[in-house]
């Protein structure tokens, strides 16, 4: 009982994560056309600063990439991704650091500027989506999510059904959804449920 | 449905914004010496204009920014590109 007791470490589990079996069936029921996969949860900090000062050259350094400047685009650096969010806001995410030091960082540098940054890493959740992605999406977005309008490099907040969703363009077939944890399983029932349209019909 | 064109995201459809009400409505200076009847005024008081009407809008599925547009309330359009103010 008291080794049980002691041994109370919490471990991190993807909101979706009892969805994942239903996730991947989808790759079979459209032959393959779409393919819906869950993204291993990153440190992420909300970033605040003012877009005309020195603050953004400075984190730029401190990441090691430019930040996005114009409106609704992302760029990567060494170990992440850095989105705009508005006219002074950044989302920074990292794949190498944990959420503590992430914060740490970018806040140290942030906060020599006038900005500040906070610990977000819990507040999205990601869906990676291959394929017919846009087709897919595009069942529950009103977004023009074309590749001419949406092209790789591009992010956007908006509505997917009725939950408020980041998207994240990688390619021509492979957008990226970050979504609050608490509306992931919506969005993920909502896709699977589009993605029955995507299902090849036997030719009569 | 209507698009909503906000300064920093570009046109968007009108399902992602929220409506602030009349714009520039200044606040009281000396709140404490209006009668009841003035700080109702400030308070509930709008004008109601059959033509252009300058309001705030939020871009609360977006970027979560205010801004000022003035939309012409008989047909619904925006009238002038609207500005991104705090």
């Amino acid at each position: 009982m008291a080794d049980r007791m002691a041994d109370r470490t919490l471990t991190p589990t993807h909101p979706l994560a009892d969805r994942r079996g239903l996730l991947a069936t989808v790759a079979d029921e459209t032959a393959g056309a779409v393919r819906l996969e869950l993204e291993a949860p990153v440190a992420a900090v909300d970033l605040r600063l003012d877009p005309r000062g020195t603050g953004p050259a400075a984190v730029a350094a401190a990441i090691g990439a430019a930040l996005p400047s114009a409106p609704d685009t992302w760029t990567a650096h060494p170990t992440g991704a850095a989105l705009r969010l508005g006219p002074d806001e950044w989302l920074l995410t990292s794949t190498a650091a944990s959420a503590e030091d992430w914060e740490f960082h970018v806040d140290e540098v942030a906060a020599a500027h006038g900005g500040m940054a906070v610990d977000v890493s819990a507040q999205r959740t990601s869906l990676r989506v291959r394929g017919a992605a846009r087709e897919l999406l595009s069942f529950g977005c009103a977004l023009d999510l074309r590749p001419a309008s949406f092209p790789a490099g591009r992010c956007a907040q908006t509505l997917l059904g009725q939950s408020g969703v980041l998207l994240v363009a990688h390619d021509v077939d492979d957008l990226q959804i970050l979504v609050r944890p608490s509306f992931a399983a919506y969005v993920a029932d909502l896709l699977v449920d589009a993605a029955g349209e995507l299902v090849p019909q036997p030719v009569p | 449905m209507q698009l909503i064109a906000c300064p920093w995201c570009g046109p968007r459809e009108e399902i992602e914004f929220s409506y602030g009400g009349q714009a520039h409505v200044a606040y009281p200076e000396h709140p404490a010496s209006l009668t009841d009847e003035q700080w109702a005024h400030f308070v509930f008081f709008r004008d109601n204009p059959k033509g252009p009407f300058a309001e705030r809008w939020s871009h609360s599925a977006g970027c979560r920014r205010w801004f000022t547009a003035v939309r012409d309330t008989r047909t619904h359009r925006f009238v002038s590109p609207p500005e991104m103010t705090s």
